[in-house]
Parts: structure tokens; C-alpha cells; sequence
């Protein structure tokens, strides 16, 4: 047990990335029904935007422009490539979201010569060294749960108990309903956007303080695994994605440490494949019926 | 709608159609206007992708190169040497397409490229062509070993795995190493595979794992070398997963001593082992400081230059593989000479007898293609100063 | 003369064109030319375009697992045609490998060199494409029940275990683990491949002017309604699957033969994305639009192009904005204008003979307003 712990710490700390990532994904699908591969392009650029901000600032100016720039980001990609589909066929709207992830990933590219951007400790307190239960590790590494979990707790009040909460819950139960009662949709829309990107860029930050650089792939991977793990909690539910992140994130630093390296991003996707098949719906999610 | 489509799609056609074209004829008009003959030697290197960094840094030692030599004498004629630089993306998919640019520049001989993959899938089309290639960095061998034009002038895996293997096992007194490498990557897997012979014939143990591409987190990694009972970990990764490596060892409380291969000795990684408790040892194929005078004239060239400083990474740190770019341009030069023609048939035949005395050491190749080398550099990160310093030169039995 | 005489005549005369130009380029420019070069990759992209539309365009099947399937095909290319006499050096990690045959090499024993070894490694590709095939008969049990978006990102995460399949080590003896395969026969020039991809081009339309690919249209338009008509829903998208897959495999193999390296980096979801975008320039349901958009695509990145990322195109010397990548950025912008304004594509959901029917079409109703 005492072995296995490092990883468990691990963990849960990738898991907590993922789960701020994965509730970009779970918000959007819920009201748009569309997976918004472009999440984790985003996710990167928030990255960027903080290696080139805290290049040339101090970190306390740097990083809310970090979040500002993402935040911005994600209302552009709405409101330019998803809101003209939105009476499109849905495979238009997810070839669109594919089409951004290009986009995004070639001016990345463009900016940066195609070079992984080195990032310099932008918040060195974070990323100091402690010592926990024999283990050790960066502190950034326990800060991420404890973060994830009041930003997830602050958004759960935001959607239960404010207007804007109730009109996304509404949008998200029925559009086209909503629509007829009042609530204007394109603002609700962008409010989503506006929160998953707010979400991913401080994913973003805590993910890159531990890394040494930035490279224009580096939101592929954790954006696919962080979808899955909104799929695997049941899409749509905020509670669902943050659960199935922290488990994925276990899972994959547990199989590492049993040895199983190679098949550790393999993994993640073996459990999408069974879990869409035996409970399309997920842990959390809301059993839905097909309408003719 | 879809008539102006059309007419968008065909006028893009026709004008790109036009760039090329008018591209290309100014290139054949140049040398008519200032009466100098031009020769072109094609550098195949990786710009972009996981090997960009590295393949920046070797084109900068043939520009330097071909900043201070930049004429060539063939036959009593003064010939003016272009570089052509086209990127081959570190991916082989975009390698045999590269190659035919380059072809179809009329080069008469190609450097590069950093990392084998790429070379490897460069080097048929450069078969075909009959133009020789020479490989500066691309230490599998395989390269060479199948193809008729390739030839290269620094070390092959099998000699600087078990070069480390032995360093590690009798100079370290590592007897368990643990040995890392992305998965897909044959670079990786190739040294792996000679050093954990090497290592094992030698009596040691040797613990093997891979990671996914993409990986970014090494914590979990550097926890299974250390409850494996490594002494060492061995990872000939790339640039980018050598900075991770050492990073979350530091983080980690890693013990024992960070091998790497040729493609860590860059300053990027010893900057990241600065000011962290990290014993890392690579191998290299030169040492800064081995000829102060080539140190001294590509500082001055990179601070002058904020290009070039860019692409070495910020500073004017010498990396090996720039000085070995260096060499290469001018073996390449050589060979040239030799032929007495810029026709690539020519200094095909050339190439094989060129003896050149580089500052990385003597260029001399085997019926193969390879260079002659019997030794490696290896140097340590100094953690304080934040530069490599040298340990010893290690040979292999 | 009748439109559909017309038509098959321009179809003729378009191919016959097409076929000869190709031919020309082979015998005037040497095969390392860039145009050759050029050429052997459109068509690969044109017969794997193909092969997507005929799923998503066509059967509304909304798969991204194109790059696993081929992956499959070009590995089992390589690993059936690389000569024995090679094994030992391709596999040096593996002491030469657990098989020890080749095909072209078999076959050129009976067949003479030549024939031979060319029927060998038309067989190996066909192998390549009926093991893709069977991966996705066994893939689409369980993954064909999904519902759009579902399916899409399951089939991605097949292609992504079959990659981290194929680079384990344990596998090593077949695969070559992480290391390259190569030393394989290709074809070097590139008619073969413009007949090859043109070939299986033509048994996809075929099949999409059959019932089959009429009850594929039906699922597409109206999933309830096709059932109601009487089509067997799971049979004929398994079908789709299965078939859109063999053509992914084979396609995977001509990629193998242009690349001369096999590796399995190279197959990750980006590819499948490329090829998807490929498919909506050229219009989502056009099969001919598939092919003209490859084509388009592939000269103008890998050649045409290349100006934008070197410092000068069009004459214009600017290599502060023309650096590195700027090449992509264009042509990212010009596919999201395509997705946003021009979602036809070219040639929307009409083929190449097609364009003859506008003016028909006109004439007839003039004629039905009087």
C-alpha cells in the first residue's frame, strides 16, 4: 500500500486536471448535444497564452489575462463556428468542432514555429517541492483536487440556484422549449462557453506549472481522455464528469505502477468502448428517449 | 454559389501554379546575373514536430559553416554553396515528399537528418536519385546499413548504448538500470535495446518501460525505477521528454544518475537539470570547449544573430549537434572537391574516400557508409553553473 | 443521344484523360520528381477519402477509425512482402522475426519475377484489406449500436489501442515493436497507383449504385423510415462498415508502399482528421469530389504551396509572415470558410458526369412551363 501511494497522489491530481477539462465537455454537449473537439485545443492555447504572458509580466497581471484570453477564445469559437450551424445537421456542427481543432492547432503552430514553447515557472510557489506521508511531490499536485473541487462545488450553486443556472438547465433538458419560454439561447450558449473556457484555462495553468513546455498537441490528448471521462460519468452531469475524471486518472496512474505502461492511454479508451456499450448513459447520467 | 466556388478553386490553382513557376525561374536566372556558379547542398531536417528543436540547432552549424566558407573552388572555379532547408516535419509520412523537394531543387548533396526515421524515409527517394546523402546525427543502423547513398560521420546505437551500458556498470557502479523510451519511436527502442545487452552482458539488471507519446507526466515512471532499485535510469528520449524526465526525477527524490544519449546534450536540458538535485550523464559527440576557436566564432554569430539565437534556444550555448552540422557541411564541401563537379553522380563517387579532420574529430568512412569512431564524449549536467562539464571519454571494448 | 450515353462518354473520355496524363508524366519525368511523388500520395488519400464517404457520406455513419484500419492494411503489407533475405536486418531487435515468408517471393516462384512478385504484393494488400475488414466486422458488434457522435469517438478510441497494439514489444516479432518496417518492394512510379486507387474507386461506386448502396442512402437520409421500408438496419451498416474499412486497409498498404517506411505514429486521429476534412471539401456524398479534393489538397500542401512556408511565394519576399507553418494556417482557414459557407463541398452530393444534367435539367422544365 505504502508503494502504491505516489501513484494514488498522482492521481488524483491528473484526475483533477481532467475533471477541470471534462466539465468544458459535459456543459456543452449538454445543452448543444455536440462534442466540442476543439476543448482541448483551447486548453493548449490557454498554456501558450501563460508562457508568453508570464514572459513578459509579472505572474499576478499575467495570469487573469491568461484566463481573459481563453475565456474569449471559447465565446469566439461559439458565436463564429457553431452558433451559424445551429440548424445544421449535428455531423455539420461536429465537423465544424473538427475543423476549429485544425484551425486552432495550425495557428499554434504558425505563432510558435512548431517548437514546444519552453514555460519558465510561471507560479514558482506552486511548483515547490513537499514532502506528504513519505511521498514526494510538487505542491501543485495537492492544491489541483482541493481547487477542482470548490471551483465544481461554486459551479453545482451557480447552475441550481442562479437565473442563468436555471435558464441552462432548461436549455439543457429542452432547447427548442426554453427558446419558447423567453430564454435567450445564444446568451445561455455562450454563457457555457464562457464557463468551460474559464474551467480549462485554469485546468490549464495548474497542468502546465508542472511540465517544461507547451507543445501544440500537448490539449489532444488530456482533451480526448478528459471527454471520455464525461462520457464515463454520464454527459451532461457536472458531478458525473468530476467523478469519472478522478477515477480515470487513478486508473491510469495505477496501471502504470502495476507495470502496464504501454497500454495506459489505451486503457482510457477500452473503458469508453465498454462503457458506451453497456451504459451508454454513464454513472450519472439521465436516461434518454429517442424522439422520431 | 457554387460556380464562384469553382472559379475561387481554379483561380487558386492557376495562381499557385504561377508562384510556382515564377518561383523557379529567378532560381535559374541567378546565377546568369551576378556570373557566379551556384552549388546546393539540400538540408533535410526537421524544423518542426518533436525533433525540431534538434534539427534547428544542426541547420544553425551549417549556416555558420556556410557563413564562413561560402564559396567552394571545383575545377579552378569559384562556385557560390546554397543551403536549401526544407523541413521534413521529425515525421516520416512527410519524409519521402521532403526528399523529392529537394530533389527538385537540383541539390548535389544532402545533409541530414536529425533522427533516423526520417532519414530512413528520406533516403529511398534519395536512392533513386542517386544523390548521396549524409547523415550528421541519425545514429540507427539502418540508415546506412541499406541504402546506397547514405553515409554518416557521427557514432551508431550499437556503439553508444554499450558505451553508456559500460560507463554506467563500471565507471557508475550501477547494478540495476532502469531503461525508458517512448513507445514508437525506433530511436528510442533501438538504444534501449543495445544498452540493456550491453548491460546485461555485463551482469547488471535492467528494467524496461515505455510511455505513450503525448506523455507528460513521469512521476508514476521515476516511482517504478525507484521501487525497481534503479541506480540509474537510461532514457534516449527526445529533448522535450529529457526535460520532463529530469524535471519529475528532481521532484521525486530520485537517487541514482540520469543517462542519456546524444539527443539530451542540448542546452535546454541542462538548463532544466539547473539548480535541481539531478545527477544526469549523456554522450556526445563533441564537447564544448574541445575547439575554442569554433566555440568563439558561432557565439559571436548567434549573439549577432536573433534568428539564430531563437533557434539555439535563447542562448549561445554550444550544442553538440551543431558542431557536428558544422562538420558536415564541410565534409560535404569536401567530397565536392573531391568529385570536381557538382554533379551528384560525381560526388557520390567522391564521398566514400573523403578523409576530413573536423572539430568533433576525424571523418573517415567504412565500406557501409559509417563513420569510423571508436569514442564518445560523455559530460555531466553541472547543476550550479548550468552548463555541461566533462567527465571522461569512453570507448567501448 | 441519350444523357446517360453522354455521360458515360464524358466518364470515358475524363478517365481516359486522366489515365494518359498520368502515363505521360511517368515515362518523361524520372520517379523521384516531386509530381510523381505528389501523385502516389493524392491517390492514396483519394481511395481512403473514398472509403470514409462511402461510410459517413454515404451510409450517415459519422466513423473516425479510418487511420486504425490503416494502420492494420499497411502493416500486414509490409510484414507479408518484406524478403526473407531482409528480415534479419529489419527485424534486428527480433532476431529476424517470427515469419519467414514473403510473398512476392513465393509467388515469384511460380510466376517469374516479374508477374510475380507483383501479384505477391497485390495479394498482401489484399490480405492488408480483409484483415481491416474482419477488425471492423468484430469492432462494429458492439460499436454500431452507437448513436452518431458515440460511434465517432468510439471508433477513435479503437484506432488509438489498436497503435499502442501494434508498438508493444510483445508483438515485437510480427510488428517490429516501435521500429520501422522497411526494404519492402513498391512501385515506383506512380501509374500503378492511379490504376490500383482507380480500380477501387470504381468497385465503391459501383457498390453505391447498387441496392446496397440505395438501402445505405435510405439509412443515411431517415433511419426509422428505412426500417420501415424493410431494410435491415444492423446488417447493412455492418455492411458499410465492413466494406468502407477493406478499402481503408488497402488504401493503408498503398500508403505503406509511398511511404517505403512503415511506422505506427504516423496513423494517429490528426490522419483520420485530414481525411475528413478532405472529404467535406469535396463535398460530403460525392465520391468524385472525394477524389478532386485529395487531389487539390495533396498538390497544393506538399508542392504548390511549399512557397508559403519558405519566404517567397508568388514572388512576394516576406519571410517574416511566410515562415514555418504558414501554409497550414492558410489552408485551415480556407476548409473552416468551406465548413461554414460552403458545406456543399465542390461537388456536393453530385458525381463528375453529373454536371452535364444542369442544362437538361433547365431545358426539361422550360418545357414542363409551357
Amino acid at each position: 500500500m505504502q508503494e502504491m501511494f505516489p501513484y494514488f497522489l498522482n492521481g488524483i491530481s491528473v484526475g483533477g486536471q481532467y475533471a477541470l477539462i471534462a466539465i468544458g465537455y459535459t456543459l456543452v454537449y449538454g445543452i448543444l448535444r455536440l462534442i466540442n473537439f476543439a476543448h482541448g485545443d483551447v486548453f493548449m492555447v490557454a498554456g501558450l497564452v501563460m508562457v508568453y504572458a508570464t514572459a513578459s509580466m509579472p505572474f499576478y497581471i499575467a495570469l487573469p489575462l491568461v484566463v481573459l484570453a481563453t475565456v474569449v477564445l471559447g465565446f469566439l469559437i461559439e458565436r463564429v463556428a457553431y452558433k451559424p450551424l445551429r440548424s445544421a445537421p449535428r455531423m455539420s456542427l461536429m465537423i465544424s468542432a473538427i475543423g476549429v481543432s485544425y484551425l486552432i492547432q495550425n495557428m499554434a503552430f504558425y505563432i510558435t514555429g512548431g517548437v514546444p514553447q519552453p514555460v519558465s515557472n510561471p507560479i514558482p510557489w506552486i511548483s515547490e517541492n513537499v514532502t506528504i506521508l513519505g511521498a514526494s511531490t510538487k505542491r501543485v499536485t495537492i492544491i489541483t483536487p482541493i481547487l477542482t473541487i470548490l471551483l465544481v462545488v461554486a459551479l453545482v450553486y451557480l447552475i441550481n440556484h442562479t437565473k442563468i443556472g436555471m435558464a441552462m438547465r432548461a436549455a439543457a433538458k429542452d432547447f427548442e422549449t426554453a427558446q419558447l419560454m423567453g430564454i435567450k439561447i445564444n446568451k445561455v450558449i455562450s454563457m457555457t462557453f464562457i464557463i468551460g473556457s474559464f474551467l480549462a484555462a485554469v485546468g490549464s495553468m495548474l497542468y502546465f506549472t508542472n511540465y517544461p513546455s507547451v507543445a501544440i498537441t500537448s490539449g489532444g490528448m488530456p482533451g480526448l481522455k478528459a471527454f471520455v471521462a464525461a462520457v464515463f460519468g454520464g454527459i451532461g452531469s457536472i458531478p458525473g464528469a468530476v467523478v469519472g475524471a478522478f477515477i480515470i486518472g487513478l486508473c491510469e496512474e495505477v496501471i502504470k505502477g502495476l507495470g502496464y505502461t504501454t497500454f495506459s492511454d489505451a486503457f482510457t479508451f477500452a473503458l469508453l468502448i465498454v462503457v458506451l456499450c453497456v451504459k451508454p448513459t454513464g454513472l450519472f447520467g439521465e436516461k434518454v428517449t429517442d424522439k422520431v | 454559389m457554387k460556380k464562384l466556388l469553382a472559379c475561387t478553386l481554379a483561380l487558386v490553382m492557376a495562381l499557385s501554379l504561377a508562384a510556382c513557376g515564377g518561383k523557379q525561374a529567378p532560381e535559374g536566372e541567378a546565377p546568369a546575373e551576378n556570373g557566379d556558379k551556384v552549388v546546393r547542398i539540400g538540408v533535410f531536417e526537421p524544423q518542426t514536430g518533436d525533433n525540431g528543436a534538434g534539427g534547428k540547432q544542426e541547420i544553425l552549424g551549417m549556416q555558420y559553416a556556410n557563413s564562413i566558407q561560402p564559396t567552394v573552388d571545383i575545377g579552378g572555379e569559384t562556385y557560390e554553396v546554397k543551403l536549401e532547408i526544407v523541413d521534413n516535419r521529425t515525421s516520416a509520412e512527410n519524409g519521402p515528399s521532403a526528399a523529392a523537394e529537394l530533389v527538385n531543387r537540383d541539390v548535389s548533396i544532402v545533409l541530414g537528418s536529425y533522427g533516423s526515421g526520417v532519414s530512413m524515409a528520406g533516403g529511398k527517394v534519395f536512392e533513386e536519385a542517386g544523390i548521396p546523402a549524409v547523415g550528421v546525427t541519425c545514429t540507427n543502423p539502418q540508415v546506412t546499413a541499406d541504402c546506397s547513398v547514405y553515409h554518416r560521420i557521427c557514432f551508431t546505437d550499437p556503439f553508444q548504448g554499450p558505451a553508456l551500458a559500460s560507463y554506467a556498470y563500471d565507471g557508475l557502479g550501477v547494478k540495476t538500470a532502469y531503461v525508458l523510451g517512448m513507445l514508437g519511436s525506433d530511436y528510442d527502442q533501438g538504444l534501449m535495446y543495445y544498452f540493456t545487452e550491453a548491460f546485461e552482458a555485463l551482469g547488471g539488471t535492467v528494467v524496461s518501460e515505455e510511455f505513450p507519446e503525448g506523455t507528460a507526466n513521469f512521476v508514476s515512471y521515476i516511482n517504478n525505477a525507484k521501487s525497481a532499485g534503479a541506480g540509474a535510469i537510461f532514457a534516449p528520449v527526445s529533448i522535450n521528454y529529457a526535460q520532463l524526465i529530469v524535471e519529475a526525477a528532481d521532484a521525486q527524490g530520485f537517487e541514482g544518475a540520469l543517462l542519456g544519449s546524444d539527443t539530451w546534450d542540448s542546452n535546454m536540458v541542462v538548463e532544466s537539470a539547473k539548480g535541481k538535485n539531478a545527477d544526469v550523464f549523456v554522450t556526445t559527440f563533441y564537447q564544448e570547449g574541445g575547439n575554442p576557436e569554433f566555440d568563439d566564432g558561432i557565439r559571436e554569430w548567434i549573439n549577432a544573430n536573433a534568428d539564430a539565437k531563437t533557434n539555439n534556444g535563447g542562448n549561445d550555448m554550444v550544442a553538440a549537434v551543431t558542431a557536428m552540422g558544422y562538420d558536415a557541411y564541410f565534409t560535404a564541401l569536401e567530397a565536392i572537391k573531391a568529385a570536381g563537379s557538382t554533379d551528384p553522380k560525381a560526388v557520390l563517387e567522391a564521398l566514400p574516400s573523403v578523409s576530413y579532420e573536423g572539430i568533433c574529430g576525424h571523418i573517415e568512412f567504412d565500406e557501409v557508409g559509417d563513420a569510423k569512431r571508436d569514442s564518445a564524449f560523455i559530460k555531466t549536467a553541472n547543476t550550479e553553473t548550468g552548463v555541461w562539464d566533462f567527465v571522461k571519454v569512453q570507448s567501448v571494448q | 443521344m441519350t444523357m446517360q450515353k453522354k455521360k458515360t462518354i464524358f466518364t470515358t473520355v475524363v478517365l481516359a484523360a486522366l489515365l494518359a496524363a498520368c502515363v505521360i508524366v511517368d515515362l518523361t519525368l524520372p520517379s523521384f520528381h516531386i509530381a510523381v511523388t505528389v501523385i502516389k500520395k493524392a491517390t492514396v488519400y483519394a481511395l481512403v477519402a473514398a472509403s470514409m464517404n462511402l461510410l459517413n457520406g454515404f451510409t450517415g455513419l459519422f466513423s473516425l477509425g479510418q487511420a486504425g484500419f490503416m494502420l492494420l492494411g499497411a502493416y500486414a503489407y509490409g510484414v507479408l512482402t518484406i524478403p526473407v533475405a531482409k528480415r534479419a536486418s529489419v527485424y534486428q531487435y527480433f532476431d529476424g522475426g517470427a515469419i519467414q515468408f514473403s510473398l512476392p517471393e513465393i509467388f515469384a516462384g511460380f510466376l517469374g519475377d516479374g508477374v510475380g512478385g507483383v501479384v505477391g504484393m497485390l495479394a498482401a494488400l489484399l490480405v492488408g484489406g480483409i484483415l481491416a475488414a474482419l477488425m471492423a466486422y468484430l469492432i462494429g458488434l458492439p460499436v454500431l449500436r452507437l448513436k452518431s457522435d458515440y460511434l465517432a469517438i468510439a471508433t477513435l478510441g479503437f484506432a488509438e489501442i489498436l497503435r499502442a497494439f501494434f508498438q508493444w514489444n510483445a508483438l515485437g516479432p510480427i510488428t517490429n515493436g516501435s521500429n520501422l518496417l522497411k526494404s519492402y518492394p513498391t512501385f515506383s512510379k506512380a501509374t500503378p497507383y492511379v490504376v490500383l486507387a482507380g480500380v477501387m474507386i470504381a468497385v465503391i461506386l459501383l457498390l453505391i449504385n447498387s441496392t446496397y448502396g440505395r438501402a445505405f442512402k435510405a439509412i443515411r437520409d431517415d433511419e426509422v423510415a428505412a426500417e420501415a421500408m424493410g431494410i435491415n438496419l444492423a446488417r447493412h451498416k455492418r455492411l458499410a462498415f465492413v466494406i468502407s474499412s477493406f478499402f481503408a486497409g488497402i488504401g493503408g498498404g498503398m500508403m505503406a508502399m509511398y511511404m517505403g517506411t512503415i511506422a505506427a505514429a504516423p496513423f494517429k486521429s490528426s490522419l483520420t482528421y485530414e481525411i475528413l476534412l478532405i472529404v467535406v471539401i469535396g463535398g460530403i456524398g460525392s465520391i468524385s469530389g472525394s477524389v478532386i479534393a485529395s487531389f487539390l489538397y495533396i498538390f497544393s500542401s506538399e508542392w504548390l504551396l511549399r512557397g508559403l512556408d519558405s519566404g517567397e511565394f508568388l514572388g512576394i519576399s516576406a519571410p517574416g509572415l511566410f515562415k514555418n507553418g504558414f501554409r497550414m494556417a492558410v489552408f485551415s482557414v480556407i476548409i473552416m470558410v468551406i465548413v461554414l459557407f460552403f458545406r456543399r463541398g465542390i461537388m456536393g452530393d453530385k458525381e463528375l458526369p453529373d454536371l452535364l444534367d444542369r442544362r437538361e435539367r433547365k431545358h426539361k422544365k422550360e418545357a414542363a412551363g409551357k
